[in-house]
């Protein structure tokens, strides 16, 4: 197995990030963290649940700014701003039911100084990447879970991100769904060269994604450990046969066992 | 029919209820005569102009109480109750304060109207997701794009409920405004109409009142199902 191809330059920095919400009742939702996101890298973050994963997201996108720390991206210091050349996917379900998937997808552009024809080609080819050109006229409701949430990752593709952010964004679908989605993931991730970062409770699925995944202490979350998977660039869902698979989901696993059982009020 | 037989035959009185074939004739003779001209022009317009101050005052105040959470604590038992206060019985008060016109009419179809655009309008803007707002932060949409090209298109469904109800309230409260206490309008010529035992008049000009609510509600409804249509599956 070839060694993974994630020895870029850092691309996303977070220093001593905390995440605190004023109350009552008063939450220290996150960190301290430490992370340096490595240009190229698909990154997975698995943690229990609300130890802060999507609150990191959040921090790490610019959407919500952190209480202590900083967070660079690409050498800028994020200031409650979300930064040209992120894109992001949340968990639910934003596609706009008032717009057809074409228009759904253009809306990433409409702020845009492109001209029409950019614009055109732009749409045109996330619409045919995502497979969605034989629906590009039907609206939201039209479509599967699956497919929707297809529609809002070509609307963050046409942005032509570098980085990628995703949080849970195969969440609600069924396992073999979920399973191609992440073909589709790994494709677009070797294919775009962006930084991938997904937010994931499914340790499989981080395990079959990622070259390095992060596991999350109970809240207030911190990384407790780091995973290096080792996985080729060229791989898809079939990795899942590798024999080190089950090895590297065991580790994250043993990781995460204790602190999911925090999260339940009993002991490891 | 039933009630076409009934009133033929003399089971209803024909002083109590007209046939519905000569409450179509009354409409058609009192309306084509034209001497109801001046009352049709008046009484539609202080509906429609109702009809509009109601949408937006009634938006206005729901974005607004939307924003402010003490607001919010304050307006809901307020709208929750609206509807069991009779807004008529302000309409000595209106006259007073704004005299004999169209003013207190108008004002009296706002009052019915606007409490229900700003219920819908909560409701609309408590119903846009979370995910949407969190989409335009990422495409750093300014205030106005935010409203415009997601709130509005978002919150749109709910906000027709509350037009659709708005237009029949504003047609109640200047029609009933009209017959109660006015001396002027299609409300009051059907009071007067009543008061001379005039049953033919007074019931063609009803039937013609339903006629153009029913269209009205019926060119809303056909737009919003128009709407409704892209965002159900099928």
């Amino acid at each position: 197995m070839s060694p993974p191809a994630v020895t870029e330059p850092s691309h996303v920095v977070l220093n001593e990030v905390v995440r605190r919400y004023e109350g009552p009742p008063a939450i220290h939702a996150l960190g301290s963290i430490d992370l340096v996101l490595r240009r190229g890298e698909f990154f997975s973050v698995v943690g229990p649940s609300g130890c802060g994963k999507s609150t990191l997201l959040d921090v790490l996108c610019g959407l919500v700014r952190p209480t202590s720390g900083s967070v660079q991206f690409e050498g800028r210091e994020l200031r409650g701003e979300v930064p040209d050349g992120i894109g992001v996917v949340f968990q639910e379900d934003s596609s706009m039911p008032w717009l057809s998937v074409r228009q759904n997808v253009a809306f990433g552009l409409r702020t845009s100084e492109l001209s029409q024809k950019e614009i055109t080609e732009r749409v045109d080819h996330a619409v045919s990447f995502m497979g969605l050109a034989q629906f590009s006229g039907h609206y939201p409701a039209q479509l599967s879970g699956g497919m929707r949430q297809r529609v809002c990752i070509a609307r963050t593709l046409v942005l032509r991100p570098r980085l990628i952010l995703l949080d849970e964004p195969f969440g609600a679908l069924d396992q073999q769904t979920r399973l191609l989605m992440g073909d589709e993931l790994l494709r677009l991730w070797r294919e775009t060269g962006a930084t991938v970062m997904l937010i994931t409770h499914a340790l499989d699925e981080a395990a079959m994604l990622s070259d390095r995944v992060g596991v999350m202490s109970a809240r207030p979350g911190r990384f407790i450990d780091m995973v290096e998977t080792g996985w080729p660039r060229d791989r898809d869902s079939r990795i899942v046969s590798d024999a080190t698979f089950g090895t590297v989901t065991a580790r994250l696993w043993s990781s995460l066992r204790a602190e999911s059982l925090k999260t339940m009020g009993r002991a490891a | 029919m039933l009630l076409e037989i009934c009133c033929r035959t003399g089971i209803i009185d024909p002083l109590t209820i007209i046939p519905p074939s000569e409450m179509i004739v009354s409409m058609v003779d009192h309306i084509g005569s034209g001497e109801f001209n001046e009352s049709i022009v008046n009484t539609f317009s202080t509906i429609l102009l109702a009809f509009v101050l109601a949408i937006g005052c009634g938006t206005l105040a729901g974005a607004l109480v939307h924003r402010s959470s003490r607001l919010r604590d304050v307006a809901d038992p307020l709208l929750a109750s609206y509807y069991s206060v009779p807004t008529f019985i302000f309409y000595p008060l209106l006259v007073a304060l704004l005299g004999l016109g169209k003013a207190p009419l108008v004002v009296l179809g706002v009052l019915s109207a606007a409490p229900a655009v700003m219920i819908s309008t909560l409701s609309g803007l408590d119903g846009v997701s979370p995910a949407l707002m969190k989409i335009a932060r990422v495409h750093r949409l300014s205030p106005a794009r935010t409203l415009w090209w997601i709130v509005l298109p978002a919150a749109l469904p709910r906000l027709f409920t509350g037009f659709k109800l708005a237009l029949s309230y504003a047609l109640i409260g200047v029609i009933a405004g009209e017959f109660i206490l006015s001396g002027s309008g299609l409300g009051y010529a059907i009071s007067f109409a009543y008061q001379s035992f005039d049953n033919r008049a007074m019931y063609g000009l009803m039937l013609f009142v339903l006629l153009v609510a029913v269209i009205a509600n019926g060119i809303l409804y056909v737009w919003e199902e128009r709407l409704a249509r892209r965002r159900s599956s099928g």
